[in-house]
Formats: structure tokens, sequence, C-alpha cells
């Protein structure tokens, strides 16, 4: 088959691979007919997440058609139109039990690799590194699926790819980096980055009932979505974003801080900048958090910070004062999607959103290398790449 | 030796990757001055051998600041001096005049320095022989399980079930009356065999074992279950001796391969755990073979198995 692989960085390529087999009396294998790259997929392609290998498969938004399933799995038949979500979680263990399915105790062939550089292993997850697990991703013509009687949820064939494709990551990371919030009648959320996950949490956050979503960012092309969504929008380029903050809120702060941006953020000072990226580049530090310092100095006296932009290591220069001294509360964590995908597949279908508008362009699998480059420049407004195997 | 004395060995350790730190840098920004005060600027060898000489001082300098216990690597400074005294004294020998005078100053002082190195080495020693050294290699390991304590009990109990998950048994054979027979591959592609006998059993809180008089690698092993509080599942804790095969030179030889001891028996209950939870050991295209201690460091890539 054909699968979009890791060559190292910057550079990736569809290759011709051995197609998938199952390994565990648990898997399915998928036909894959949609796949997207996520921001996320850009921090792998950037070679700032550790533990990658050359010809590694990537790709953790799909979805597709079931045609081999293990002798495990009775929920699932051959020829099921199912979405997966990104985590691979077991469904057995504590965690699961809790609903905490990213941090699945046993879906990690590699959490000792994981154990050295965070202590504890998280889930396994597709297409995303060795220390999550070493699986390899979606945007490729077949996938097998771990715990396939756990993960992926089936869709009536009334609802086109482009609707439920998102129920794999970004609608559901939205969603929760938003329920983090807690939001109460009158909230004003600020979220930074206006990206694909950006957007699903402004939407998210109007549909908990937030007084104003003030968004964050730098191109106008994310900012007249976030608009169109009924955000107001502050350019971190053309206004000083404290000040703004303090003065749309009368000098209180938002009430939740949302970093959808994580660890690859922008400042607009150069001098700044140049300090992480520096420190980036000698490996001194792993992340650069302008976005979670912006977002914890700004946040009101006893608010919400949630953190659902990818951070892989360490980072700097943290302000852990103001984070002290204010009472301020961080909630994070990669989403926990398998808990999400019912309750937004009912969301979606009853009309509340149609997590389409996301989406700027449709490739084919072949030009996947094309589609990181304009990915990550920005070119051509591009905001969400599907993958059309 | 007491705990004073080895003390003070690590203070005399650390001031001395003090002073490699303070010589290396000056060795490595200076190195023109040095060779002329130590009158071998006659030498085109002389600048580039200073700056390596620095860089070794460094070295010097991250492993002793850089360990809890920083006394035993003395040794590496008493070797660079071994190094630095021959290389002077061929220089002494190639010299005459001012220059012979100036290298014996720069000797002397590096003797001086050496027999410091050698006295707090010496210290270290004494203590290391101190210690008695266990002539067992023990292990300890623990894991939660998300299932009845019973339950647990239950699959261990029937020593049949753990080649499913520890990696290195190859099968196990129960022969009756608390006896078994148990092939394990070992480093380096071996194979061993050896009877066990159950000494302990109290049903749903411990196992305790013990290989037979005949056995070639002697060991001995226990499990224990307690319930977790609040519901969480069982605590299975387990303990194993075994004399290493080969002594210390073999496990010092497994380690380097990647097969750590401890980490083994890490593993092998992390995926005890996930057949327990699970129903079988969980694999992934970049570690086809489940947890194993050699894959985690020497990846597949991420690409369906063929």
């Amino acid at each position: 088959m054909k699968a979009n692989c890791w060559m190292g960085r910057n550079t990736v390529e569809v290759r011709e691979v051995p197609d998938p087999k199952i390994l565990n009396a648990r898997d399915a294998i998928i036909r894959i007919t949609s796949a997207a790259i996520c921001g996320s997929d850009l921090h792998l392609y950037d070679g700032f997440i550790p533990t990658m290998e050359k010809g590694d498969i990537l790709g953790h938004e799909f979805m597709g058609e079931v045609v081999e399933v293990g002798r495990e799995v009775s929920n699932l038949r051959v020829g099921d139109r199912v979405v997966v979500p990104f985590p691979i979680a077991c469904g057995n263990c504590l965690a699961c039990a809790h609903g905490m399915y990213s941090v699945c105790e046993n879906s990690n062939p590699n959490a000792a690799l994981a154990e050295k550089i965070m202590g504890h292993a998280p889930a396994g997850i597709f297409g995303y590194s060795h220390m999550l697990g070493g699986f390899p991703g979606g945007q490729a013509q077949y996938a097998r699926v771990p715990f396939a009687d756990v993960g992926p949820i089936k869709v009536q064939d009334d609802l086109p790819d482009e609707q439920v494709l998102f129920l794999s990551d970004i609608f559901p990371t939205g969603w929760m980096g938003a329920e983090m919030c807690d939001i109460k009648p009158g909230d004003v959320i600020a979220v930074w980055g206006g990206g694909p996950v950006g957007q699903f949490a402004i939407a998210s956050a109007f549909l908990m009932g937030a007084e104003r979503v003030i968004c964050i960012d730098r191109f106008p092309y994310r900012l007249q979505i976030a608009a169109r969504a009924g955000a107001e929008t502050l350019d971190y380029e053309e206004v000083d974003i404290p000040d703004a903050l303090r003065d749309m809120t009368a000098g209180r702060g938002p009430d939740a801080c949302i970093d959808a941006v994580g660890m690859e953020a922008h400042y607009p000072i150069p001098a700044v900048q140049a300090y992480d990226r520096a420190k980036q580049a000698t490996r001194m530090e792993t992340d650069r958090p302008y976005a979670l310092r912006e977002a914890i100095l700004a946040c009101r006296n006893g608010g919400i910070v949630s953190v659902i932009g990818v951070y892989a290591g360490l980072v700097d220069k943290f302000p852990m004062g103001s984070f002290m001294n204010r009472a301020l509360t961080m909630k994070t964590g990669q989403c926990h999607v398998q808990r999400y995908m019912e309750p937004l597949l009912g969301r979606i279908r009853n009309g509340d959103i149609d997590p389409s508008f996301v989406i700027t362009h449709e490739l084919r699998l072949e030009d996947a290398p094309r589609g990181y480059e304009m990915f990550k420049h920005k070119e051509d407004g591009c905001n969400k790449i599907v993958l059309k195997p | 030796m007491s705990e004073e004395y080895e003390r003070k060995t690590d203070r005399i350790a650390s001031a001395l990757g003090w002073a490699s730190i303070g010589l290396g840098m000056v060795q490595l920004a200076a190195p023109g001055p040095i060779t002329r005060l130590s009158g071998v600027d006659d030498s085109p060898l002389a600048r580039g051998l200073v700056r390596f000489v620095g860089v070794r001082e460094l070295f010097h300098a991250m492993v002793l600041l850089g360990s809890r216990r920083p006394a035993p690597w003395v040794w590496t400074r008493v070797a660079g001096d071994a190094m630095d005294l021959t290389t002077l004294g061929w220089a002494i020998a190639n010299r005459e005049g001012w220059r012979r005078r100036r290298v014996t100053a720069v000797t002397a002082a590096v003797a001086g320095l050496t027999a410091v190195d050698l006295y707090t080495a010496m210290r270290a020693n004494r203590r290391r022989r101190g210690i008695q050294a266990p002539s067992v290699m023990s292990l300890h390991a623990a894991i939660t399980v998300y299932r009845p304590r019973q339950e647990v009990y239950d699959f261990w109990h029937d020593f049949e079930n753990l080649p499913r998950f520890m990696a290195h048994l190859e099968s196990v054979e129960t022969i009756g009356g608390g006896y078994s027979h148990w092939r394990a591959s070992a480093p380096a592609g071996r194979c061993i065999e050896w009877d066990a006998e159950i000494v302990e059993d109290r049903p749903g809180e411990l196992i305790a074992w013990r290989s037979t008089e005949s056995a070639a690698v002697r060991n001995r092993g226990s499990v224990s279950f307690t319930d977790a509080p609040g519901g969480r599942g069982t605590e299975v804790r387990v303990e194993i001796e075994y004399d290493p095969p080969g002594g210390k030179v073999g496990l010092a030889f497994a380690r380097l391969l990647g097969e750590h001891p401890e980490q083994q028996v890490r593993d092998d209950l992390r995926r005890f755990k996930q057949v327990m939870e699970t129903g079988e050991v969980v694999r992934s295209e970049g570690s086809p073979e489940g947890i194993r201690a050699l894959r985690q460091v020497m990846q597949r890539p991420a690409q369906p198995v063929r």
C-alpha cells in the first residue's frame, strides 16, 4: 500500500510499504477513505518530537471502512464505516475505566521510553513517535487499529466524511479545551491560536454558554474564521495582548484562557523569539512557550488555564510566581477522544455544528508532501488539509 | 568505613573536579601561554596536546561533579596524570637549559597533583572494599493491576502462564507436588533449564518459589498480592534473587546489551498487567514483540510488519 512516511526533518515521502496485518486479537484493519494533516503533525515535520524513526507512517486523524477484524472484536463487521480516535486505549485499565483514555496504561508498548522523558507513560498514539508507542499512522491506504472494540465509532452513510472525520481529534480536542474552562454564565474566554483546534474551541465555548470569546492569532484568514464564529479577534503582531485583554475585560482578565498553540509558538518581539529559538535549537529547552506564558499572565485571579496545544518536554521561564500567587488552575491533557465521540456525533447530527467549516484543501494522498509544505508555511490560506487515499 | 570518612573522600573528589574545570578552561582558552610557561612552545605538537588535555580535564570535571558519589571517578584523573607524566618525562629528555628547568618544574607540580589524586582514589577504594559486595543479584519491582486480587493470584499461581508475560521464559511445566520445570533463554543466545519448588503458598496473598539443588543458576522468587486502596485493583510486588551467570562480568555484559535485569522484571510486570487487563501482550509495529528491553532502544520504523 501507499503511505506518507516521515523521512527526517522537513521531509515526508509517499512510499510503497507492506499492507498492515492483525497483530492482536482486538485489532481491526481499516481501508482509509479520509485522513487529515494535523497542526501537531507539523511538530513532527519540524523535528521537535523526540524518538521518531526514518520511515514512520504519519497521521492520527483518519476514518474509513473496516476490511478485517481480529477474533476478539465483536462489535464491528467488515464493511462498517468508522471514525478512529487518535489515542489508542484498551478500555480495561483504571485510567480507561475513569474515561481518561489518553493516559491508558496498556496501549503503549514503549512505555519505558516515555517514562524516561515524562516520568510516567501516556497512551499510544497513531503515527506520533516511538515514545508514544511506535504505531503507524493513518495517512495511508490502510491502517491497523488496536483495541478496535473500544475506540472506533460507527457512522451511518448519510453524513459525509468531511462532517465526521474531525471526531478523530480536533473537534473533541477543542471541545475538551472549552470544557476544562468550566464555563459559567458571563464568562469571557480567551483562545491563543486560531488554527482548527482553536476554531473548535471557540465554537465549543459558545455552545457551552460563554458570554464572549476572544481569539488571538496573526494570520488574517484564521482571524476571519474566528470572527465568523462570533469571536472578537486580536492580532498579536498589531496589539499588545495583555493590555488589550485587560482593556476588553475592564481590568479583570479573561475568566479562562485556552492555549491552542503549544510548543512552537511565535512571539512578535524578535529578541524574545530568538532567545527561545536558540535554546530550542540547542536542546536547552524543547518547547517555546510564549502562548502559555501570556495566557498565565493574562488570566484573571483565580481563573483557569486550559492547555490543549501540544508540548513535548521542557519549557523555560515559566511564570510560576504569577501562577501560584494568583490562585490559578491549569488543566491539560491529550484529548480523551473516546469520551466525546458519541455526544459530539449527536451534536453534528442535530445541526449544532458542521465541522467541515475548517477544511480549505482536499488533496490526493500522493500530494501529502506538498500539503505539509503548504500547511507549514500557511500558503494559500491553508487552514486544514484532507487527504484522499 | 565510617560515613564521615566517605563524605570527606567525596568532598576531596569534588574539589578535584572543580580544579579540573579551572585547568581545562585555561588550557582550552590559552594553550599558547601554557606551552610557553611550560617551556615546550618549541614543539609544533604542544598546542594541540594542551587543548586535548583541556578537553580531557573537562571530562574529568563532568564525571566528578556529575556523580552523586564522585570518589571512585578520581581514578580517571589518576589515569590522566599517568599520561601527563609520561609526556612530560619525554619532554624533559629532549630539552636543555631553561626549557628543561621549566618542564621539570611543571612535572614536579603534576607529580604533586598526582599524589593527591592517588591518595583520594585509594581512599575511595578502601571505602568500596569496606562494603560487603552482595554475592547474589536481588531485584524488586511492583505494579498495580486493575483486577480482583484472587483472579490475579490464580493466574500467577498457574506457573505455565508465566511465559505469556516473562519474555525470557520459554516454558514452564508443572510436574506436581509443588514442583515445576523451567526453561529460559540467557544472554548471548544460550538456554538454561532448572527445576523449582514452591516453598510458600498463601492463597490470594503470596507465592514463593526457589530452584532445587540441581539448578545451574540458583534463584528464588516471591510475588505478593495486596488490595490497592480505594478499589484501584491489586498491588503486585515481585522479589527475585539469583546468582548471575558469569558473575559481575556477565551482568555488566548483559547491561551493555540493554538487558538490564531490573528493567526486565519491570517490563515483565507491565506485560503481566496487559495480559490480565486486556487479554494479551500489546504489540505495535515499532515493537512487534511487545515490550522488550532490546526493542526499546532499537525500534523498527512504524510501518506494517511484513
